[in-house]
């Protein structure tokens, strides 16, 4: 114990953490303000927000499925090739001979079932509780925005296998978008813009006229880069702005 | 404006400061408008880059071999992995090539041999070899593409002239252009 003591005096440690252990109100609510992680948190929460019953904890699960996802898709990344030859193979590949493989594999396609799931059960609670009335309208904005994220993120993720059930839910989900107003060649309105099937909406996603190799890697790039990114990004606005918006929403408040 | 010895009662103090006040506001106008310029040049950029120049798809115009090579009353299902297409000889000789595209929402069917139907595995559209539509939730029988003779005697299919399927209207009446009789 001598030891950590020695290290706790030492500058390293003091220059990391700028406080002592003495457990009073003013050192733990150090401990959050002087961290960038925890900063996004209330130094304090009413006890109802720890109420299970009322809060149902599916916010925070969204996070915890969020941060799986990200480490098995990180380790995903390693054997997989996002082209029209590899693709298949190398999911085999993961299923059958890399170790952990199966593993790391089912998890995020779990994970990513599981994670779309528990953002409807948030969505449907802070609803049901009316948490995104005033002053929480802006947060209500930015999860929905998140929830949409995270439905792309589910869509775009559906391709990478490249097998038949893939391939035809991006077949059917983007000839949805073929049906957009004005901008879509099957919508309606488009023939007044002179739109086809060669400079319409369908086409900018799938990088050609068919679900092809582009189409491939540009679900590839929008799932493992910008979307998960941009995600991010408005996960930590939302979580910073349920402490400046007075907390985590509670029976009480 | 702050009032002071220095400005109050002396206008061409208070003239000097307007100036500057509205000096400062044009240039604000200028810089922000650049940045806003500047994001929404890129933004136009990133969405136009989203559309390639060059496509590696196979070409819209295609030779599929020579007529006396189809039997009568058959669907040639050899072209649809490469170019999404059935040529289709009906049992009074005539020729059509329709897109392998369900009407739906844009599987491919599969010919059903025994059956003589066309089947989506997405959601069960049926069509019969005309094309036509009857039964899941297809809106309309499937498209045609225009088919011709090349020089060299071979079936020619342009993908580009489109003979669209109109709801509950037979495609070989609707459409006679459709079809080729050699």
């Amino acid at each position: 114990m001598k030891m950590f003591d020695n290290i706790k005096q030492s500058l390293v440690w003091k220059s990391m953490f700028r406080r002592d252990y003495k457990d009073t109100p003013r050192n733990r609510a150090l401990a959050i303000f002087g961290n960038i992680f925890m900063h996004l948190h209330p130094v304090k929460v009413r006890d109802g927000a720890v109420k299970l019953r009322y809060t149902w904890g599916m916010g925070g699960i969204s996070l915890f499925s969020f941060i799986i996802l990200t480490v098995t898709g990180f380790l995903l990344m390693f054997y997989y090739h996002p082209s029209v030859d590899q693709a298949y193979w190398d999911i085999k590949d993961l299923e059958f001979q890399v170790p952990y493989g199966i593993f790391l594999r089912n998890l995020h396609r779990w994970a990513g079932h599981f994670m779309v799931i528990v953002v409807w059960l948030h969505m449907f609670r802070v609803f049901m509780t009316g948490s995104y009335k005033s002053p929480r309208q802006f947060n209500w904005a930015i999860g929905v925005i998140l929830l949409v994220l995270t439905m792309l993120l589910s869509f775009t993720g559906y391709l990478l296998p490249w097998d038949q059930l893939g391939l035809w839910a991006i077949e059917v989900g983007t000839n949805m978008a073929a049906g957009t107003p004005l901008l879509g060649f099957e919508g309606p309105f488009s023939e007044y813009l002179g739109i086809t099937p060669y400079n319409d909406v369908r086409f900018a996603i799938l990088g050609g006229s068919t679900v092809g190799g582009n189409a491939l890697l540009r679900s590839y790039v929008w799932h493992c880069v910008a979307l998960p990114l941009v995600a991010v990004v408005l996960m930590a606005v939302h979580f910073w702005r349920v402490r400046k918006d007075g907390g985590i929403s509670g029976p009480h408040s | 404006m702050v009032e002071n010895e220095l400005t109050t009662g002396q206008p061409e103090v208070e003239e000097r400061h307007d100036k500057a006040e509205k000096r400062r506001k044009f240039l604000r106008r200028i810089g922000w408008g650049s940045i806003a310029g500047f994001i929404g040049i890129n933004l136009a950029a990133f969405v136009r880059f989203m559309y390639p120049r060059v496509l590696f798809e196979p070409p819209t115009t295609f030779k599929v071999g020579n007529p006396v090579d189809y039997p009568p009353g058959q669907v040639n299902t050899q072209f649809i992995n490469k170019y999404g297409t059935w040529i289709v000889r009906q049992g009074d000789g005539s020729f059509f090539a329709m897109e392998a595209k369900c009407t739906h929402l844009g599987c491919t069917p599969n010919w059903l041999e025994a059956q003589q139907k066309f089947k989506c595995p997405c959601h069960g559209s049926g069509y019969y070899i005309s094309g036509f539509n009857f039964e899941g939730p297809a809106p309309r029988p499937m498209d045609r593409f225009k088919i011709s003779i090349a020089e060299d005697g071979q079936l020619l299919v342009d993908k580009s002239i489109k003979f669209k399927g109109m709801p509950g209207k037979d495609s070989n009446q609707m459409h006679p252009q459709s079809l080729l009789r050699v």
